[in-house]
């Protein structure tokens, strides 16, 4: 039940209009492709908002795309957990800052406003290193470590 | 003996070092317009620039970034998923009006149905519309000028099928000329609507 009202919140979340909180949308949603956000995880469609905190999460045949309010372009492939850790942007100045998060799987970025702005204002981790985005465009893989 | 001992202190050294880590990559790739960026890779204190084409870093189970170039083909196969689940690219476009009117140049006419082109096959396309006028006339008469082309330009959205809460209008009035120009100059490049998707 707890679950259908989160899918139905997400649902009239997606349909509706851009609130403060929403900071990027799903644009391309293929195969499994999850949301988890607040411990709840719903199947990821297009037009749904993304807000700071959430993890995308993609299954053997899923990939997933989203734009952010700054035009930055973030994209998983399959079998992949991707955490929006950190998101601000002003509008006005074009400051803010991005950390996001690849726990495995395959990312491609392509910066967006904030880092035309300020080189090195975004940030991915993986689970052993940190990228500073000076622009433009890169890909990453986090392959699962080998059961030795 | 004691070498013995050494290599399997090193061997589990390895072994624990490596165990909880995957390998990874980082490519840098050339961007749409050809411009080629920059990422910088830490782990730890060790710090690597990437910033050539297809310039990569790889990190083996945990251990020290090894720099090293990739080829394309390699780098488009392997990622062959995850690019091509990148959205579309934001765009601007800008359409022109006729004097003192919100009714688009027969120019821009044309290249409006490119435009509503363009927007019908994004998914979810979100879209800001800014109004803008040249310099004749007053200011408040300018200000709702530049807000009636955005509106009319929302309007055209709207039966497109974009959803009315994913367009935002504003208009800027005279205030933000392309080309500069003394007050009361006819201008027709500064009578225009910005529209922003993405």
């Amino acid at each position: 039940m707890r679950h259908l009202v989160a899918v139905a919140v997400l649902a009239v979340a997606a349909t509706g209009i851009a609130r403060a909180e929403d900071v990027g949308q799903v644009k391309v949603a293929k195969g499994m492709v999850q949301v988890e956000r607040a411990g709840k995880r719903v199947p990821a469609t297009v037009g749904m908002p993304i807000q700071q905190s959430d993890v995308v999460i993609t299954g053997a045949d899923g990939s997933a795309g989203i734009t952010f309010s700054d035009n930055s372009l973030l994209s998983t492939g399959p079998n992949s957990v991707l955490v929006v850790d950190r998101y601000s942007f002003d509008t006005t100045t074009h400051d803010g800052h991005f950390d996001a998060s690849l726990k495995k799987g395959t990312l491609a970025v392509v910066s967006g406003k904030m880092v035309k702005q300020t080189p090195g204002s975004m940030r991915v981790r993986t689970p052993s290193a940190i990228m500073g985005v000076r622009g433009t465009e890169f890909v990453v893989q986090v392959d699962e470590p080998t059961k030795k | 003996m004691g070498a013995v001992i050494v290599a399997l202190v090193g061997a589990l050294m390895v072994f624990l070092h490596a165990s909880p880590l995957g390998d990874e990559l980082v490519v840098v790739m050339p961007s749409a317009d050809g411009h080629i960026g920059k990422v910088v890779v830490e782990r730890g204190d060790q710090r690597a620039v990437l910033d050539g084409p297809y310039a990569a870093s790889r990190i083996v189970a945990g251990g020290a970034p090894v720099a090293e170039r990739l080829p394309e083909s390699e780098v488009r196969a392997e990622f062959a998923a995850v690019l091509q689940a990148l959205p579309d690219r934001p765009k601007t476009f800008l359409v022109y009006f006729q004097e003192g009117t919100d009714e688009l140049t027969p120019e821009s006419r044309v290249e409006f149905e490119k435009i509503l082109a363009d927007l019908r096959q994004r998914a979810a396309p979100d879209v800001v519309v800014i109004g803008h006028t040249d310099r004749v006339g007053n200011l408040q008469y300018n200000d709702k000028l530049s807000l009636q082309r955005a509106e009319r330009v929302r309007a055209e959205l709207v039966k497109l099928g974009i959803p009315e809460g994913r367009i935002e209008v504003a208009g800027r009035g005279e205030r933000e000329p392309l080309v500069a120009t003394d007050d009361e100059v006819a201008e027709p490049r500064n009578r225009r609507v910005e529209i922003n998707v993405r």
